[in-house]
């Protein structure tokens, strides 16, 4: 330090430029740059080491978390009877979860493709006022949501029973606004004319619809496939209100009711599954996006799925 | 950027009286609207009926014998009785919880602001090439179930827990401390962690659309960092930010698993935990209808206002 003073205006901003992060931070923490990178890498340590313990808990072979001995799969599988996997209620409810998901995401995508393609072209009063609904539903708490739809499932629509029915009912209502909103942004990109240009050649609206638009389409289809996907999983206030006997509760619904009362390393070994089965279906999702999109790429990344939001 | 004209009005009606020709489309009149009925349905029988349903329950009565709510379809016959015990409780025994409620939020929120508007600035104006993994590691939480992320702070806030462990290992606290029954600073600490990956992302996204030209300008005309900061930076971010803050209060508002997870103690109760309450009791279904309607009502401005100003965002992209 005492050296760089000595030497003068010139050599002292070598060292400033080179030191290493540590040193430069020393030297003045409150460098914009470096104060805000050391913000956001304490963030991200603090956002995501609690869920790397949380994954590692599953693993674990004692009960408790307070004895580390890691890499038993006891809590997955080998376990016969409180194991994931031999868990009468763990099992049938990982089975739950999957098929709601699944079944969610294949009503709610296509309804809203198809509802943010008609409001995209149609405009007027009654278009403005059905996309003003579907917004409102999208940014209205889920717990409104889901004790409305108990309510109405319980009094006025009494021939759904509560139970996988209503859920997957009540879980497309909530989630059919990720498609609109995903497909709509895409829409504002391309805009009309490859449409146009396609009916100048002679396709039928219903062709250049279907070998046209679709194909530029399916990247934010298959996004907002993997979001519905990942959000149904996770939900469970929508579920948990719309849920009947035991065997409609699905995973999430089983984490919440037990992560207080009994926690086990087979709740984290259920979190962590839920949380692979994630990420299958987002790897899944951007495979295919790369496989449609061959040379209409154009240096979209993650900036761009991010700006979806 | 799209500047909406005063021509835009007699553009219109021109392409409603010529649109045939003039974009050289022939759909059907219906074509497009088509493909709205189904999902417009949808949310007519599944949205809007729910919540009259609600609205009906409210108003409605109570079956004498088995306390059971019938609700009143007929407006002309509602009854306020229910309406008005519950507002007779939130402003006498129930009071605190109100301000509980807003407590919490208010600073949960402030503080996901600080911390959000901090990382979302650093790696939109410093992310450089490192932008990429910066942007997975912001968007990874999201792609992580809520309950899981609560769960980690369950096994890590435990009194066998690392942070009790941490603590106690270097002589912080003698004794671990129970940081799970009904502590306001693990609740507040539990939002900020469930919702910041929600404003992070937004805020992101608008101040990566910023333009560098108005901070270069801003630094050309004389203005030092800081300045520049909070006199281009800061009022060109503040629509993004208001957006951000509406988009992680409004499911804060109408939250009770995090504080149920985290405390579960009638000391921090929150709107949400009376509505989820209520709902759990038997005889209660009424008073969980209203509760839910006082948070409609509560919120509605917020969420005009978020939808407006997206719809504005989507128009000036």
């Amino acid at each position: 330090m005492s050296e760089s003073v000595l030497t003068g205006p010139q050599t002292r901003a070598i060292p400033r430029a080179r030191g290493g992060f540590v040193r430069r931070w020393v030297r003045n923490p409150w460098r914009r740059p470096t104060f805000l990178a050391t913000v956001t890498w304490a963030y991200i340590a603090w956002s995501l080491i609690p869920l790397t313990i949380a994954i590692a808990v599953s693993f674990n072979r004692s009960r408790s978390s307070s004895s580390v001995n890691l890499f038993s799969v006891q809590w997955w599988w080998t376990d016969p009877s409180d194991s994931l996997l031999h868990d009468p209620e763990l099992h049938s409810a990982v089975i739950q979860s999957l098929k709601l998901s699944l079944t969610t995401m294949v009503i709610a995508v296509p309804l809203g493709v198809a509802f943010a393609l008609g409001i995209d072209r149609w405009r007027g009063r009654v278009a403005s006022g059905a996309n003003f609904v579907m917004l409102l539903s999208f940014v209205m708490p889920e717990i409104i949501l889901g004790l409305s739809l108990f309510f109405v499932f319980s009094f006025l629509l009494k021939f759904v029973p509560l139970g996988s029915s209503a859920q997957i009912l009540g879980l497309v209502t909530f989630q059919v606004s990720y498609p609109v909103i995903i497909v709509r942004a895409r829409l504002l990109s391309i805009g009309k004319d490859y449409e146009e240009a396609a009916m100048d050649l002679g396709a039928t609206p219903q062709q250049s619809i279907r070998a046209v638009l679709l194909p530029m389409l399916y990247p934010a289809i298959f996004a907002s496939a993997a979001i519905v996907f990942a959000d149904t999983i996770d939900d469970f206030v929508t579920v948990r209100y719309l849920s009947g006997p035991a065997t409609s509760e699905p995973l999430s619904v089983k984490i919440y009711n037990f992560a207080r009362g009994q926690p086990s390393p087979a709740i984290n070994a259920a979190a962590t599954f839920m949380l692979g089965s994630t990420i299958v279906v987002a790897a899944v999702a951007y495979l295919l996006y790369r496989a449609f999109t061959k040379g209409q790429r154009s240096g979209a990344g993650l900036g761009d799925l991010a700006t979806q939001f | 950027m799209s500047v909406p004209s005063e021509a835009e009005p007699v553009r219109r009606r021109l392409r409603r009286s010529h649109r045939a020709t003039e974009e050289g489309i022939h759909y059907s009149r219906w074509f497009w609207p088509s493909f709205t009925i189904p999902a417009s349905l949808w949310l007519a029988v599944l949205f809007i009926l729910p919540l009259y349903t609600v609205v009906s329950i409210a108003f409605g009565t109570v079956d004498p014998i088995f306390r059971g709510p019938l609700p009143v379809y007929e407006p002309w016959w509602w009854s306020g009785k229910q309406f008005g015990r519950v507002l007779d409780e939130s402003f006498g025994l129930y009071r605190h919880v109100y301000i509980h409620t807003f407590e919490y939020v208010v600073i949960a929120s402030a503080l996901c602001l600080v911390l959000a508007y901090t990382v979302a600035y650093y790696v939109a104006r410093y992310g450089g090439k490192r932008k990429t993994l910066l942007l997975a590691l912001l968007i990874a939480p999201f792609f992580i179930s809520y309950l899981m992320r609560m769960l980690a702070w369950i096994n890590l806030l435990d009194t066998e827990g690392y942070v009790n462990k941490i603590l106690t290992f270097l002589h912080l606290v003698p004794h671990p401390i129970d940081w799970l029954s009904g502590r306001p600073s693990t609740v507040i600490m539990g939002l900020v962690y469930g919702y910041i990956p929600y404003m992070i992302l937004p805020l992101y996204a608008f101040l990566d659309r910023i333009d560098a030209n108005l901070l270069e300008a801003g630094r050309d005309l004389g203005a030092g960092p800081a300045r520049t900061f909070f006199r281009v930076t800061l009022p060109l971010s503040r629509p993004g930010i208001l957006a951000a803050l509406v988009i992680v209060s409004l499911p804060m508002m109408g939250d009770y698993y995090t504080n149920n997870l985290l405390s579960g103690s009638p000391h921090t109760t929150m709107l949400g935990n009376l509505i989820d309450d209520a709902y759990g009791s038997t005889g209660q279904g009424p008073r969980a209808a209203v509760y839910v309607l006082i948070l409609m009502v509560l919120l509605i401005i917020p969420m005009l206002y978020y939808l407006r100003s997206t719809a504005r965002s989507l128009l000036t992209r």
